[in-house]
Parts: C-alpha cells; sequence; structure tokens
C-alpha cells in the first residue's frame, strides 16, 4: 500500500502537535520516523490511525485521499497499528484476542474459532511470527505477546503497519526476532511506519528515516547516516554519544557484597550466591539479559526484599537486613528500574515528589509539620540544577515527559548527601538527550570519588558507563570484565559461557 | 529551566466552563436536579392528570406544562424554606425583631444533621486518601456513641471534666474498633472492606447486648433503651435550651476536626505518607514509609473521627441511645462514604458535601409534610449528584465542557485492588 500524508496539522489549544507534515511510505518499504519524545510521532500516528483528527491537510492511500474518523475506517482502509503499550486481554487466549472485535461467525452467530486458528497458523508461517494460538497471554513473554498484536493487525488484511515503540520493551533478543518478522513482512509488500527513538534500530532496519522535532519534520536521512548525524538532527543540537570520563583512579572499597542469596516472588532462588565490590570513585556496570537476578539483587541493596543469606556493608558497615527506610538514611541512593511504580508519585506535584523520601528530613520538616516553603525551594533550586522541564514546580508529575519524570528521581537522589548510587535501567525509554543527560550525571557522581552500581540490559550503555563490568546470568556472576571487552565476548557471558570458555 | 512561572490565572469564563472538579461537581449538582424535577412530574398524580388531559382542551398543554413547573416549584420550594430559610419568615423576623428561633429552625435542623455528618466524613475521607476504604465508619461511631453515653451517663462530675471526658471515650471506642481492621489488613493482608463491612453487624449485636443489659440499660425499663446523659455531658445548644433550636457546640467541635484534618493532610508528615501511600503504595514502600504504621495509624484515625461522630450525635440530640441508634435512613456512617467523595476526600469539600445532603434530608421531610412528594425524592436527588459525579466524562458531555484533567475526581476509586 501506498500511503501519502499532505500537510498534516494538528494543534491543540495553542500548542502545535503536527506542522504541515507530509510524507510517503512505498509499499515494501520500512519507513522510520525518528524524533524525541514530545516531538509529535504519537500525534501523527493517532491521526493517521482515526484516534485524532487533522485540524489541516490530507491522508492519501493508494492516491486516493480518504477520510479516517476512527480506529475502524482505518482498521478497513487496510492500516494495522501495534501500539506501545499492548491492547490485549490477559486473560484470554491468543485466538480469542485476535479475533476480538472481529469474530468471525458460523451458523447460530457461534464463533469459528477453528477458522480464526487456521487464521493464525497460517499468517504465523508465512511471517515467522512463532505463537501458540491456544496459549493465554498473561503465561506468554513480552516479545510473544506483541507477536500476538501483530498477527491481529495482519489477520484484518493490514496492508501497512505502524509500530509505536516497538522495542522499548524487548530484550535485545527479541528485537532482533522483530527485526527479522519486520524484514518479511516487508518483502511480502506489507509497508511499515516504524516509530522510534532508538537510533542503532533505525540504521538498522529502516529504507528511509524520517525525522521529527517540536510537530515538523526537520530532515529525511539514508540509514547509511552517522549515529551522530541523526542525533544531531533529532535533538537540535550537537550530542554526546559517548561519555566522558576522568580516568578510572579506584579508592577505597565502598560496597562489598558476600555470597549473596535472595529470592523472587515465586519463592525460587533469583540471586545465587553473588559475590561484588564496588570502590570508591567507580561504576560498576552490572549487565545481562533482564530477569537474571538484577532486580532481585538491587531490590536486596536497597532494602526492599529480604537477604536469604550473605552479607552487604557500607563502608565496613553491615547493611544486610536494613529497611527501606533505614537504607535509605544510611546513605544507598536509589533509581528504580520502574520509575512510575517505585519512583514517583504521578498525581503529586514536582516539588513532592522532589522530597518523596526525606519528607521528613530537616529543613522540610519540623516536629511534624511540614515546611512547605523549605520544600518549593528545594525544588525551585532542583529543577534548575537539573534542568528539569516543568510548567511549575506545582504541576503534576504526570504532565511531565519521561525524560523530565527521570530527571526529577535523579535530581532526587543526587541531591541527597549518598554513600553509594544504585541505578537500575537508568536511561529506560528516554530519548538521545535525556540519556546523555543521565548517563553525564551518573558519571559527575563518580568523577567526586563515589560508588555506584549500575544495572542495565543496554550493552551501549554497559560499555559507556561501567568501569568494570560484572555480567549476571541465572542469579550467578558470570564474569567480571574490562570495558574494552568486545561486545561479543560480553555477549557470550551474557548468554552464560563462563569466562574461561570465552577466553579461549 | 527559567521558565518555571506560575501560569496565568484564566479567566473566569474559561474556568466556568472548564472541566476542572469543581465545575464537574456544580454541574452534577444541577443535573440531579434536573433528575428530582423529572421524578417530581412523572410521579406525582396531579401532573400526571394535568398531561393526561393534554389534548382534552385546547390549551391542554400550557396547562400541562403550568401544573408540572407549579409542582416542581412548590417541592424544591419546600426543600428550601424547610432546609435553608424561609424568605418570608426571615424579613418578619427582621422587621418586627420577631419569631427568630422559628425562623431560624431550618437551619438549625440542618447544622444539628451536618454536624457529626462531617466528622465522620472527614474520616472516611482520610482513609480513602490512604488508599483505604473504611465501611465501618458507621459500626465506629455506633461504638462512640455508646462509649459516650455509658462514660455520660454512669459517671458524675462536673462539665469541665465530664463532656470531654465522654467525647474522648467516643473517640477512643471509634479507635478501638477501628484498630481492629487496620490491625488485621497490615499484619495478615485480610481486606478492609470485608472486615470494616462486617464489623458494622459485630457493633449492632453490641448496640443491642448493651441497651438490653444492666448496667447500662436505662433502670426500670424493659425497652431496648439506654440511660440519659447527665446534663453536664452533653453538649448544649448554642443558643441555650429556651430558643428551642438544637444546633449545638458541637459545631465547634466539627469546625475543630475540619481544621484538624486539613493540618493532617496538607501540612504533615503523617498526611503525606498518608497520601503518598493512597497514591502509589509500591513507591511509599520504596521511598521509606512503613505501610502497616500507615494503615494501622490511618484507621485509627479514620475510626477514631467516626466514633467522635458518634458521640457528638448523641450528645447534641437524644442524649441517650436505643436500639436503632444510626440505623437505616440514620445510618451516617453510609452517607459518609458518598458524601466523602463528593467532598473528594478534602475537608473543605466535605463540609460544603455535608451541608448539601443535610438540607437535602432535612429539606425533604418538609418537602414531604407539605407538598406529599416522597421524602424518597431526597435521596434520589443525593443518589444523582454522586453518579454523575463519579462519572465526570457524561457531565462534560452534557455540558459540552473543555478537557481539563479530572484526576482529581477519580483518586478516590483507587485502593480497591491492594
Amino acid at each position: 500500500m501506498r500511503l501519502e500524508l499532505r500537510g498534516i496539522t494538528k494543534r491543540f489549544g495553542s500548542l502545535i502537535a503536527n506542522d504541515q507534515i507530509s510524507l510517503t511510505v512505498e509499499p515494501g518499504q520500512i519507513h522510520s520516523l525518528l524524533g524525541e519524545n514530545g516531538a509529535g510521532k504519537s500525534t501523527l500516528m493517532n491521526v493517521l490511525f482515526g484516534l485524532l483528527s487533522p485540524d489541516e491537510g490530507d491522508i492519501l492511500i493508494n492516491g486516493v485521499a480518504t477520510r479516517i474518523s476512527d480506529s475502524g475506517d482505518a482498521v478497513r482502509c487496510g492500516i494495522g497499528m501495534v501500539h506501545q503499550h499492548f491492547m490485549l486481554v490477559p486473560v484470554f487466549s491468543v485466538t480469542e484476542n485476535v479475533v476480538l472485535g472481529f469474530e468471525p461467525t458460523k451458523s447460530f452467530n457461534r464463533i469459528d474459532y477453528n477458522a480464526a486458528t487456521e487464521d493464525i497458523r497460517r499468517l504465523s508461517r508465512q511471517f515467522n511470527l512463532e505463537v501458540d494460538p491456544d496459549a493465554i497471554i498473561e503465561n506468554l513473554p513480552v516479545g510473544t505477546q506483541q507477536r500476538v498484536e501483530i498477527i491481529k493487525a495482519l489477520s484484518h488484511d493490514a496492508e501497512l503497519l505502524i509500530l509505536d515503540e516497538p522495542t522499548a520493551v524487548l530484550t535485545p533478543q527479541e528485537i532482533d526476532a522483530l527485526m527479522e518478522v519486520m524484514r518479511s513482512l516487508a518483502s511480502a509488500g506489507k509497508s511499515i511506519l516504524f516509530i522510534t527513538h532508538k537510533l542503532k534500530e533505525v540504521k538498522a532496519i529502516a529504507d528511509v528515516i524520517t525525522v521529527l522535532r517540536h510537530g515538523r519534520i526537520v530532515g529525511t536521512a539514508e540509514p547509511t547516516a552517522s549515529e551522530s548525524e541523526l542525533a544531531t538532527l533529532m535533538v537540535g543540537r550537537e550530542v554526546k554519544l559517548t561519555v566522558e570520563k576522568s580516568p578510572y583512579k579506584p579508592g577505597d572499597e565502598v560496597l562489598h557484597i558476600r555470597d549473596l542469596v535472595v529470592l523472587d516472588d515465586r519463592g525460587l532462588v533469583a540471586v545465587n550466591g553473588v559475590s561484588l565490590t564496588v570502590r570508591a570513585g567507580e561504576v560498576l556496570a552490572l549487565a545481562g539479559v533482564q530477569g537474571n537476578g538484577q532486580t532481585e539483587l538491587v531490590e536486596a541493596l536497597v532494602g526492599m526484599r529480604p537477604v536469604l543469606s550473605g552479607t552487604i556493608t557500607l563502608h565496613g558497615r553491615d547493611v544486610t537486613h536494613l529497611t527501606p527506610r533505614k537504607a535509605l538514611d544510611a546513605g544507598i541512593g536509589h533509581i528504580p528500574e520502574d520509575r512510575h511504580r517505585d519512583g514517583l508519585i504521578l498525581s503529586m506535584s514536582v516539588a513532592d515528589n522532589l522530597v518523596l523520601n526525606t519528607p521528613r528530613r530537616a529543613p522540610f520538616a519540623s516536629r511534624g509539620t511540614r515546611n512547605l516553603a523549605a520544600v518549593s525551594e528545594n525544588a525551585v533550586r532542583l529543577v534548575k540544577e537539573f534542568d528539569i522541564r516543568t510548567t511549575s514546580i506545582e504541576a503534576p508529575t504526570s504532565s511531565l515527559s519521561g525524560g523530565n519524570q527521570q530527571k526529577v528521581i535523579v535530581a532526587r537522589e543526587l541531591s541527597r548527601s549518598l554513600e553509594f548510587l544504585v541505578a537500575s535501567q537508568p536511561t529506560r525509554g528516554l530519548d538521545v538527550g535525556s540519556i546523555e543527560y543521565v548517563h553525564h550525571q551518573i558519571v559527575e557522581h563518580r568523577n567526586r570519588g563515589n560508588g555506584s552500581l549500575i544495572v542495565s540490559s543496554e550493552l551501549d550503555e554497559v560499555l559507556a558507563l561501567g568501569d568494570r563490568i560484572a555480567v549476571m546470568f541465572e542469579g550467578k556472576i558470570s564474569g567480571i570484565v574490562d570495558p574494552s571487552t568486545s561486545r561479543e565476548s560480553i555477549g557470550l557471558l551474557m548468554a552464560g559461557h563462563t569466562m574461561e570458555a570465552t577466553s579461549v | 529551566m527559567s521558565d518555571v512561572a506560575t501560569k496565568p490565572r484564566p479567566s473566569l469564563w474559561v474556568r466556568y466552563t472548564s472541566s476542572s472538579p469543581i465545575v464537574v461537581t456544580i454541574y452534577a449538582l444541577i443535573l440531579g436536579l434536573v433528575i428530582g424535577a423529572l421524578i417530581i412530574v412523572t410521579t406525582t398524580p396531579a401532573v400526571l392528570d394535568a398531561w393526561r388531559g393534554l389534548f382534552s382542551s385546547w390549551n391542554g398543554l400550557p396547562h400541562a406544562l403550568n401544573v408540572s413547573f407549579n409542582n416542581v416549584g412548590a417541592g424544591y420550594r419546600e426543600m428550601f424554606t424547610g432546609s435553608i430559610v424561609d424568605p418570608q419568615g426571615f424579613w418578619h423576623s427582621l422587621v418586627t425583631g420577631k419569631g427568630w428561633p422559628n425562623t431560624l429552625t431550618p437551619l438549625s435542623e440542618t447544622l444539628t444533621y451536618a454536624t457529626p455528618l462531617v466528622i465522620v466524613s472527614i474520616g472516611v475521607g482520610i482513609a480513602f486518601q490512604t488508599g483505604l476504604f473504611n465501611i465501618g465508619a458507621n459500626g465506629q461511631a455506633v461504638i462512640g456513641g455508646i462509649a459516650g453515653v455509658a462514660f455520660g451517663s454512669m459517671l458524675h462530675m462536673p462539665t469541665i471534666i465530664h463532656l470531654p471526658l465522654a467525647l474522648v471515650a467516643g473517640v477512643a471506642g471509634g479507635m478501638l474498633c477501628g484498630a481492629l481492621p487496620g490491625v488485621l489488613k497490615a499484619y495478615t493482608g485480610a481486606h478492609e472492606v470485608i472486615v470494616t463491612l462486617m464489623f458494622n453487624y459485630v457493633t449492632y449485636a453490641f448496640l443491642l447486648f448493651m441497651v438490653l443489659s444492666t448496667p447500662f440499660q436505662q433502670p426500670g425499663q424493659s425497652n431496648d433503651l439506654s440511660r440519659t446523659m447527665d446534663p453536664t455531658a452533653v453538649l448544649p445548644p448554642l443558643f441555650g435550651t429556651k430558643s428551642g433550636l438544637r444546633v449545638s457546640y458541637g459545631v465547634f467541635v466539627a469546625a475543630l476536626v475540619v481544621l484538624f484534618a486539613w493540618w493532617l493532610l496538607n501540612r504533615s508528615s503523617l498526611g503525606f505518607d498518608f497520601r503518598v501511600t493512597g497514591a502509589n503504595p509500591s513507591a511509599a514502600r520504596a521511598s521509606g514509609i512503613n505501610a502497616r504504621k500507615v494503615i494501622v495509624v490511618a484507621f485509627l484515625i479514620s475510626g477514631g473521627l467516626a466514633g467522635l461522630a458518634g458521640v457528638v450525635q448523641v450528645a447534641s440530640t437524644t442524649h441517650y441511645v436505643d436500639g436503632t441508634f444510626l440505623i437505616g435512613n440514620a445510618g451516617i456512617g453510609f452517607t459518609a462514604i458518598t458524601v466523602a467523595l463528593l467532598g473528594r476526600n478534602r475537608p473543605i469539600g466535605i463540609v460544603w458535601a455535608a451541608l448539601l445532603f443535610a438540607a437535602l434530608g432535612v429539606g425533604g421531610r418538609n418537602m414531604q409534610s407539605t407538598t406529599g412528594i416522597p421524602l424518597d425524592l431526597a435521596t434520589v436527588i443525593q443518589s444523582a449528584i454522586v453518579l454523575f459525579v463519579a462519572t465526570p466524562v457524561l457531565v462534560k458531555e452534557i455540558f459540552r465542557l473543555r478537557n481539563v484533567s479530572t484526576v482529581g475526581l477519580q483518586i478516590s476509586t483507587t485502593g480497591w485492588g491492594s
């Protein structure tokens, strides 16, 4: 299908979310829409999918101007959308989810599950979308759930697929698998609009790249363009993709973990005898595919998960069995993996979130009464110092972009006097500009002579930040290596090979 | 960024046409009254007769409309004069200086009903803000009332000690009754909705047991009737006994509770913990808040306020309890749940909501006795208002309001899952 957008403009009050956007997607083309959070990518896709109506401009499908007034229209026009947050019913089976809303029926209005299942099998064979039609959605890994979304779109005869930030929730392996699927879809003549802010993926898969900034198209690029060229287009200024660090000068041991054993929520051993040391002035990066015990290790460090055996010492002081409160007071800073779940109160103001874990500390409160003037003062100072973009310090945190929400957490943690920083996936879902900023802050913290443990499933991040890199696999440390080690060797460690095997 | 400036205040027109929670609440009130009017029209026999005669004469339609408007007008007029003030009587009193007690009786009755309702609703609202559903406020108020009557009738001492003691006894009774579900939730995970709901039945049974057994039962009585509080323990009427106005010093107790709750929720560290826990228990834990402590303390405060409401109710009206204390329509602990919702769990909002509910209840009684429109209409209007407040999208559609966040309206519906 050939899709053409001509001069699409969408305004929200005085804000112009899309300003005269024109682009063309050819049949069999993977067209990548690149832009920072808030650049207007999602608005444009919602216009295209009929969820928003444009103020100006036309949508042309195979050369014919088409009005898309709701998502049903979009589906009938052959447009399928895979949302960033999946629209699946967790307790239904794959087949039930695929037919939902468009149930094929046989006599007496009974749903024809057999036909649907056949359809799913056919599509999964055709496009390498391996999935069991009878599986229940909630039991499936995220990558497979995404495949179900794609199958669902294809089963409605989609000729153009919109993939909205499809890789944000995937592991590296799942990303590779998704890329395979995208290629096979394109070679079958389907058009793909791929929305992302990840430069590597764009370069790896896109045929054409359109870059969006502040609601406007600021340029198109070939996939051969370098990452820094793309980043500059996207952010509007030069971006440092590598982190500048002062020379590595490790000091005394700060954190010492010995033979740590921690259970996960199901009561299975998640951390199985891990021993690690972090020195002053050092970032220890913990690499590994998600779900190999990193989350549990971090939770044990910050007092949110009981330690079964082993010890954790901070500056020689035993901090093994602390409550979250005591861990905070001991000076352990925490940038949580899931900022919406553990890091922020979205309905509360930026100012309140900036004192979320120190509300009783002077000068923010005395004798049980909060000192709101001090809280505001603190917020004004941190908003300035950490460049948090918000309309007001009283604005609810939910009104901030993801990058600025993360800045709130980083500002809160780094502004209290820390002994040690634990950061889990500190840049997940952030745009390039924000990633640069968060990395800069973490390195600053290190340069001041503090110890940090950074957990990340992004190899780039691990390599950029780590002074030493520990790789975790199935609850154990499979190796500790130097950042100059090749990606391939670290990849092997992540897959469970041991040091001896990799050094051969 | 330097653009951290306060946004200019929007114009009056924008504020009244945007869907801010307060605006939605006001429009919900209007819709509630419209529904009430439709019900009056469709259920009053005189109005229906007029409509039946629509085609029987040339002026059928004007007549039917006229009768409809007259009946609705009369109903709402009686509701207003019965709960707030009769303008004619007010003018008469103002000119002649006579008849003030009569003129003020409706307002006095509304305040008498609203006083304990404000207190118990604030208790429920504080629990809501913490993400806890205190469905047992009524039971806690019953226990508070029993404790207040017990201390007020069986001990004898001067007012300066006796009255505070009776009030404190009520608070303690409510706290005790609230602490149990709190502790059960904090330490065993028992769902507070189930536990508090069931506790209501326990407290009813306890009430019946108490009013039928010595030494709590009124001596020489075989009915379900308690002893009467000493005059030293009751909340005296504001304008003296001779005025006949029932509104008591309880309004000052309620005012203190409002002040306390405002400080607790907006200014205290403890209230901050409450709100953080209510909004996001997971982040609360990560921020070092002890969830168990918060649950137990929130229930103690919520139960304590419900208990206080119970004792204020009895000490400002009957001065004794019987087997029907706070049962059925009088169950202010249940009304409190809707009042807290309508007031969006904020002390000032709850005051307005409680006054509205009290006025509808008191005015509804007047309407029933003068126009024959049943009191249930007041309940229907109350329910309709709450339904509209709970569905801001509908209100926004009906009045074509501008889209502004309605997060504040939905906050009280979080917490069921935990």
